[in-house]
C-alpha cells in the first residue's frame, strides 16, 4: 500500500502505547450488528500501472476538445491556457494547503486571493469581488438571494434569455425560501422586454449578457428601469472573454454582477470543477451580505503588508443559522488558476484573445448563414451565435459528431419542449484554426 | 435613575420616558475588539427580549437583546464609523439605542449595578 | 595547499547580536522573498501570451463596444513564474509537514491523481457534447456512482453537488421535498447537536427549516434523553455528524435513527469525519437517509487553498426519487445523462430540482476514482484504520500533559481543550501560534465549541510513526514550556513564519478588499 505509511511493527507498538489488543477495540463505539467481518463488496488495491491503465482506458472512449475541429459552448468555453498556469498550481504549497485559517502561513494563497479580487472587480467594472464560488449558476442564484436580502424584498425576475440551466439552479436555491421568481419568455436573437413592466416590489432582475443565444445587449435602460422601482440589475456572464471586447456591466450600471470563470486558466473540464465570479457596489450593505469568503488587506504586528479573511461573521463558520450562505470550501485552486492566467494576459493579451475569439465567431457565422437554408437568428454577438436550421439541430449535431466535428449545442437541449428543434448554439474561439471552420463549413454542408 | 443590567449583559439608564442602553464593559470586555454593531432602524417597536442589535468582534457576533419594551427613537449612529467606541466607553459614549418605553414596570425586576457585579462574579 | 576561493567557510565569525539589524534592505529575508501585487508593478503594455495578429475586422458588438482599458496588468512568463512561485513559499502544505487541522482530512494527495484527471479525455471534454462521445467520462461517473453507494449501502447517490455544504442542501432539500409528497409541510424543525459544523444550520435554514440544537452529554455525544425530549410531529430531521466533531462515534446512533424515523422524520449524516469509517462501517446499516461525502477530505482530492470540493451525496430508498438532475443512467449498453424533468419523470423519478448548471465536479471524480481504485476496498479499510490508530496513538501520548475533552478512545481525531493553559497566561490561540514555530500547521482552533478553547487534531493516515513521534515531542514541550512560565515564546509567536501575527481587528473595520491606485498613492504619501 503505496499511500500508507505505517509499518505492521509500527502498528503494534502504537496499539501497545493506546492499551488495547487490537484495531478492533478502536471501532468499539460501533454498534456491533454495523461492523464489516471483511471488506465492502468492491475490486482490492491496485498498483499505479493497473489503475493508470483503467482510468486510460475510460478516458479514450471520449472525445476532447482538441482531437475535433470544436464549436461546443453555451456556458463552458475552450481557450487556450499557457502551460506554466497548470504547471504554478501543481505546485505542493498551493495543491495540497487549505483555506487560510492560519494566516502568518497562508500569505501565498491571501496575497493571490487579494490579487484575485482585484482582478474580478476590474474586469467586471465593480468596485469589489468576493474571494469565488462554485461556479456561475451557483453565483447567479446566491446573487438573487443577496439582492434579496439588500433590498428586503422578496421577489426576484429572471430574463427568458438566461442559460436555462442557471435558471434552474437559482429555482433551487430560491425554492424553499419564500421567494418568488419569474422567468420571461425567452426570445432567441432579441430580448423579452424585460424594463417594461418591472413591480415595485422586486429585488432584482437578472440578464444575462451576452445572453445564451450568444446576442449581446445593453443593459444600461434595464438598469435604469430596474433602479426607478428600486430594484438591483444582476448581470450574468457565462463567458469571461467577451469583456475582453464589451463595455463592462458595471458601466452599464449593473449593482452585482455574477458568472463562469472557466474560461480563463480553469478549462472545459466536463462541467467541472469550474469557479464562479462575483462582484458588487462598494456599500456597506453589500458587503455585509456578500456570500463567500473575503480576503482583506492588514498589517502585522511589526507594521508589515500582509492579509487575512476578513468580515467573516456573515459566514457559516460563526453566523450559522444566520449566515450568508452555507458556503464553506469554494473554488480555491481554480481561482489561483484563473489568477495567474489573467495575469498573464493583461489588458493586452486578454483584449488580442477575445478579438479573435469574436473575429472566428464572425467569419464562421457569415460562412455557416451563406449555405442555403441556414438563418444566422443573433445579429450582435461576441463569440458565440445562434442558426435556424432546415433540420432538427440535435440530430444534425449527432451526424456532425460522425463526421468527426463538434459543432455546437441543440437549443432544445437546454429547452426541451420548446419548439426550439431548429435552433444549433455555435461557438468559435482563438483556438480555432482556418481548417476547423474549413471543415465545420464542409460538414455541415453535407448534413443537411 | 440609576443604571438597570440584564442577565444577558445590557444595560439601560432612563430618564423621564427614555431610556439609552449599550452592553455592559464586562460584555465588551468578553467579546474583544468590536468591529461592526447593526443597530435597528429608528421607529421600530420592541418586546422586551426581543432581539435589538448585533455586535460583532472578528471571529464571534452575538445578539443584543431589548431589556424593555417600547419604540427605537434613536440609534448611535457614530458606531458605525467607529465601533471601538463599544470597547472604549461602553457605558457612555458606545451606546446603542434609545428606548421609549412603554412599560416603566419593567425595570423593576432587572439587576442593579451591585446585584450585576454579583452576577458577573 | 591551494586555496579554492569557492569553498571559504560559511559560518560567522561571530554571531551578532540578534536585535541589531531589525530588517533587511531589500525586505527579503533569504528564501523568504518580499514580493508585492502584480499591481504595484504597473505593466500595463505587456502580455505574457503570444497570439496571431487579429485581422482588424470591423465589429459585430453592436454599440456595445469597450473603447477604455480594464487596468489589468500583463507580466511575462518569467515574471509570472517567478511571482507566482515566491508567494507559494509562504504557504504551508501536507507536502511539507502534519496538517492536523481536525474535521478536514489533510491527507496525502496522490501525485497519480492528478496525472489522470488531466488526460484530456476528462479534462479537455465539454458537458453539452453529443451524448455519443463522452461515454466514457458517463461510465466514470457511474462507477464512482457504485463506490459510493456500495460503502454506503445506500441505494442512490446524487452526483452534481460541488462540495459539501452543497452536498448537505441536496440531502435537505431531498428530505423537504420527501415532506412536501408526504403533505406534512408543517415539519419544519430541524435538530442539530451544538458540535455541528457551522454549515448544519445554515443549510437547514436554506432549505426552509429551523434549527433546535440539542446539547452534548457529559461523554460529548448526543444526550439522548434532551434529543427524544425534541422530538414531535413538526420534527423534519436530525442533522448529525458521526463520528461527531468531537472525535468520538455515537454509540447510539441506531436508536438516534429508530427515534427520529419513528417521530416521522430524517436521519442526514454529515459525512465530513467518513475518513474514520470509510470501507469499514456503512451508513446505510446506521439507518441513514441521506449523507454527503467530501471528496477532497475521505478520497484525497486536493484542498487546493480552499477547493474545489466535491459532495456526491447517498440518499435512502425512501429520498432516492427526489434526487437533483441531471443523473446518468445505463441504458441498453450505453450510457445516458437524464437532463430534464420529463425525461426524469418518464425513469421514475421526481427530482427536486437542478443544483448546479452541468453536471458536478468531474476533474473531482476523475481523482477519486484514481484514489479508490489505488487503495481498494482492502486498502480503504487499511487507511481508515490507521488513521483511527493514529488519531488514538497522538491521544496516548498527549493526554497526560495536554487535557483530553473527553474519557476513553477517539476515532480519527482527538479533542484536547485549553484546562492544562489555566494560569499560564497561554490560550489556545497562542499555543497554536507557537505551532507554527515548531514547524507545524495549527490544529482546528476553538471547534467544536462544546469545550472550552479546543484544539482538535486529526493527523490522517498519511502519517508515520516517526512523524507522530516528532509532532508529540513538540507538543509536549510545548505544553511544559507554557506551565513553566515561558509565556512570551507563545505570546510573541509566531517569530519564524513570513509575517507576524496579523491586526484582523483592523481589516475588519476598515475593510480593504482590493488594490486601488488610491490606496496606492495614500501609501506612497505616508
Amino acid at each position: 500500500m503505496r499511500y500508507l505509511p505505517l509499518t505492521d511493527a509500527d502498528r503494534a507498538e502504537m496499539l501497545d502505547k493506546i492499551g488495547v489488543d487490537s484495531v478492533d477495540a478502536l471501532f468499539e463505539d460501533v454498534p456491533e450488528k454495523a461492523r464489516l467481518d471483511g471488506t465492502v463488496d468492491l475490486p482490492r488495491h491496485k498498483s499505479e500501472m493497473e489503475v493508470e491503465r483503467q482510468l486510460t482506458r475510460l478516458s479514450r472512449k471520449n472525445i476532447s476538445a482538441s482531437e475535433a475541429p470544436f464549436f461546443v459552448g453555451a456556458g463552458a468555453y475552450k481557450h487556450h491556457i499557457p502551460s506554466s498556469v497548470d504547471h504554478l498550481i501543481q505546485r505542493s504549497e498551493y495543491l495540497t494547503s487549505y483555506t487560510p485559517y492560519q494566516p502568518e502561513i497562508s500569505q501565498g494563497t491571501l496575497q493571490t486571493l487579494f490579487e484575485f479580487q482585484t482582478q474580478v472587480a476590474l474586469l467586471t467594472g465593480m468596485e469589489v469581488a468576493n474571494a469565488s464560488m462554485y461556479d456561475g449558476s451557483t453565483a447567479c442564484g446566491e446573487a438573487v438571494l443577496m439582492a434579496c436580502r439588500i433590498t428586503k424584498r422578496s421577489k426576484a425576475i429572471l430574463s427568458g434569455n438566461l442559460h436555462p440551466h442557471y435558471a434552474a439552479a437559482t429555482h433551487t436555491l430560491a425554492k424553499y425560501m419564500d421567494i418568488e421568481i419569474k422567468d420571461d419568455a425567452a426570445k432567441p436573437g432579441g430580448l423579452d422586454d424585460i424594463a417594461a413592466d418591472i413591480p415595485d416590489d422586486v429585488a432584482c432582475v437578472v440578464v444575462q449578457n451576452p445572453d445564451v443565444f450568444g446576442q449581446v445587449h445593453d443593459l444600461e435602460p434595464i438598469a435604469k428601469a430596474a433602479h426607478e422601482k428600486g430594484a438591483l440589475l444582476i448581470a450574468v456572464f457565462t463567458e469571461a472573454v467577451s469583456l475582453g471586447l464589451m463595455k463592462t456591466p458595471g458601466a452599464m450600471g449593473a449593482d452585482i454582477v455574477v458568472g463562469e470563470g472557466q474560461s480563463i486558466g480553469v478549462g472545459l473540464q466536463f462541467g467541472g470543477p469550474h469557479v464562479g465570479l462575483f462582484a458588487c457596489r462598494n456599500d456597506r450593505n453589500y458587503i455585509r451580505n456578500l456570500p463567500g469568503r473575503l480576503a482583506g488587506e492588514t498589517v502585522d504586528a511589526d507594521g508589515r503588508r500582509g492579509y487575512v479573511l476578513t468580515l467573516s461573521t456573515r459566514e457559516q463558520h460563526i453566523r450559522r443559522d444566520k449566515a450568508t450562505s452555507n458556503i464553506c470550501t469554494n473554488s480555491g485552486l481554480m481561482t489561483l488558476a484563473w489568477t495567474i492566467h489573467m495575469s498573464l494576459l493583461g489588458d493586452t493579451g486578454l483584449r488580442t484573445m477575445a478579438q479573435l475569439s469574436h473575429e472566428k465567431a464572425c467569419e464562421l457565422a457569415d460562412r455557416l448563414s451563406a449555405i442555403s437554408g441556414v438563418e444566422l437568428v443573433t445579429d450582435a454577438f461576441f463569440n458565440e451565435f445562434t442558426l435556424r436550421l432546415p433540420k432538427n439541430a440535435a440530430d444534425v449535431v449527432e451526424a456532425l459528431a460522425e463526421k468527426g466535428v463538434l459543432g455546437g449545442v441543440p437549443a432544445s437541449r437546454l429547452y426541451p419542449g420548446k419548439g426550439y428543434d431548429d435552433l444549433l448554439i455555435v461557438a468559435a474561439t482563438e483556438t480555432n484554426t482556418d481548417s476547423d471552420l474549413d471543415a465545420f463549413e464542409a460538414a455541415l454542408k453535407e448534413v443537411l | 435613575m440609576s443604571t438597570r443590567f440584564t442577565k444577558d449583559h445590557e444595560w439601560i439608564r432612563v430618564e423621564g420616558e427614555e431610556g439609552v442602553m449599550g452592553i455592559t464593559a464586562y460584555a465588551a470586555e468578553q467579546l474583544g475588539d468590536v468591529v461592526f454593531v447593526e443597530l435597528p432602524e429608528v421607529g421600530k417597536t420592541v418586546s422586551q427580549g426581543d432581539e435589538l442589535a448585533v455586535v460583532e468582534s472578528v471571529k464571534a457576533a452575538s445578539e443584543v437583546y431589548a431589556p424593555v419594551s417600547g419604540e427605537v427613537v434613536a440609534v448611535n449612529e457614530a458606531l458605525e464609523g467607529e465601533p471601538a467606541k463599544v470597547n472604549e466607553s461602553p457605558d457612555a459614549e458606545g451606546w446603542f439605542v434609545k428606548i421609549k418605553l412603554s412599560d416603566k414596570s419593567q425595570l423593576d425586576a432587572m439587576m442593579d449595578e451591585a446585584a450585576y457585579a454579583e452576577h458577573t462574579k | 595547499m591551494a586555496m579554492n576561493t569557492q569553498g571559504r567557510p560559511s559560518a560567522p565569525l561571530h554571531t551578532p547580536d540578534p536585535g541589531a539589524y531589525d530588517d533587511t534592505f531589500s525586505g527579503s529575508r533569504g528564501l523568504d522573498q518580499a514580493e508585492p501585487l502584480i499591481f504595484e508593478r504597473q505593466t500595463y503594455d505587456k502580455s505574457g501570451v503570444d497570439f496571431e495578429a487579429p485581422k482588424g475586422k470591423p465589429s459585430r458588438l453592436g454599440a456595445l463596444e469597450r473603447t477604455d482599458d480594464l487596468g489589468l496588468p500583463g507580466l511575462s512568463e518569467p515574471e509570472a513564474m517567478r511571482h507566482y512561485v515566491r508567494l507559494s513559499r509562504k504557504n504551508y502544505a501536507i507536502d511539507i509537514g502534519l496538517y492536523p487541522l481536525g474535521s478536514c482530512t489533510m491527507k496525502h494527495n496522490p501525485r497519480l491523481n492528478e496525472k489522470m484527471a488531466r488526460l484530456p479525455g476528462f479534462s479537455d471534454v465539454h458537458p453539452l457534447q453529443p451524448q455519443s462521445t463522452v461515454q466514457g467520462a458517463y461510465e466514470l461517473i457511474g462507477e464512482l456512482a457504485h463506490w459510493l453507494m456500495t460503502l454506503t449501502n445506500m441505494p442512490t447517490v446524487a452526483m452534481s453537488p460541488k462540495a459539501g455544504a452543497h452536498g448537505e442542501l441536496c440531502g435537505m432539500m431531498a428530505i423537504r421535498a420527501a415532506l412536501d409528497a408526504r403533505g406534512e409541510s408543517h415539519r419544519r424543525r430541524v435538530l442539530v447537536p451544538e458540535s455541528a459544523h457551522g454549515t448544519n444550520p445554515a443549510t437547514a435554514v436554506q432549505c426552509g427549516f429551523f434549527c433546535d440544537e440539542i446539547p452534548a452529554g457529559p461523554d460529548g455525544r448526543v444526550d439522548m434523553e434532551a434529543f427524544k425530549g425534541k422530538l414531535g410531529d413538526d420534527v423534519a430531521a436530525i442533522m448529525l455528524t458521526n463520528p461527531n466533531t468531537c472525535g468520538l462515534f455515537e454509540r447510539d446512533i441506531r436508536a438516534i435513527a429508530d427515534a427520529i424515523h419513528e417521530a416521522g422524520g430524517y436521519f442526514y449524516c454529515d459525512g465530513a469525519n467518513f475518513n474514520a469509517i470509510s470501507g469499514r462501517v456503512r451508513p446505510g446499516d446506521l439507518g441513514v437517509d441521506a449523507m454527503h461525502f467530501n471528496l477532497h477530505k475521505t478520497y484525497s482530492t486536493p484542498h487546493g487553498g480552499g477547493g474545489p470540493g466535491s459532495g456526491p451525496t447517498v440518499l435512502s430508498a425512501a429520498l432516492a426519487k427526489f434526487a437533483p438532475l441531471p443523473f446518468v443512467i445505463k441504458d441498453g449498453d450505453s450510457w445516458r445523462m437524464v437532463e430534464d424533468e420529463a425525461d426524469a419523470k418518464a425513469q421514475g423519478a421526481e427530482p427536486f430540482g437542478r443544483m448546479v448548471a452541468f453536471h458536478g465536479q468531474m476533474g473531482m471524480f476523475t481523482r477519486a476514482m484514481s484514489y479508490m481504485l489505488s487503495h481498494g476496498a482492502d486498502g480503504l479499510k487499511q487507511a481508515s484504520e490507521d488513521a483511527v490508530l493514529n488519531a488514538n496513538y497522538i491521544l496516548a501520548r498527549l493526554k497526560d500533559v495536554m487535557t483530553q475533552s473527553y474519557d476513553g478512545l477517539c476515532m480519527h481525531e482527538a479533542l484536547f481543550d485549553d484546562r492544562f493553559l489555566k494560569d499560564t497566561g497561554v490560550s489556545t490561540l497562542d499555543f497554536a501560534k507557537a505551532m507554527i514555530d515548531e514547524g507545524y500547521h495549527p490544529m482546528t482552533m476553538y471547534f467544536p465549541l462544546v469545550v472550552h478553547g479546543a484544539m482538535l487534531i486529526e493527523p490522517t493516515e498519511s502519517e508515520s510513526k516517526a512523524s507522530l513521534d516528532r509532532f508529540c515531542d513538540t507538543l509536549e514541550a510545548l505544553a511544559l514550556a507554557a506551565k513553566a512560565g515561558e509565556t512570551e515564546r507563545f505570546t510573541a509567536a509566531p517569530r519564524y513564519a513570513p509575517t507576524k501575527r496579523l491586526d484582523e481587528t483592523r481589516a475588519a473595520r476598515q475593510p480593504v478588499l482590493r488594490w486601488t491606485p488610491a490606496s496606492a498613492d495614500t501609501k506612497a504619501a505616508e
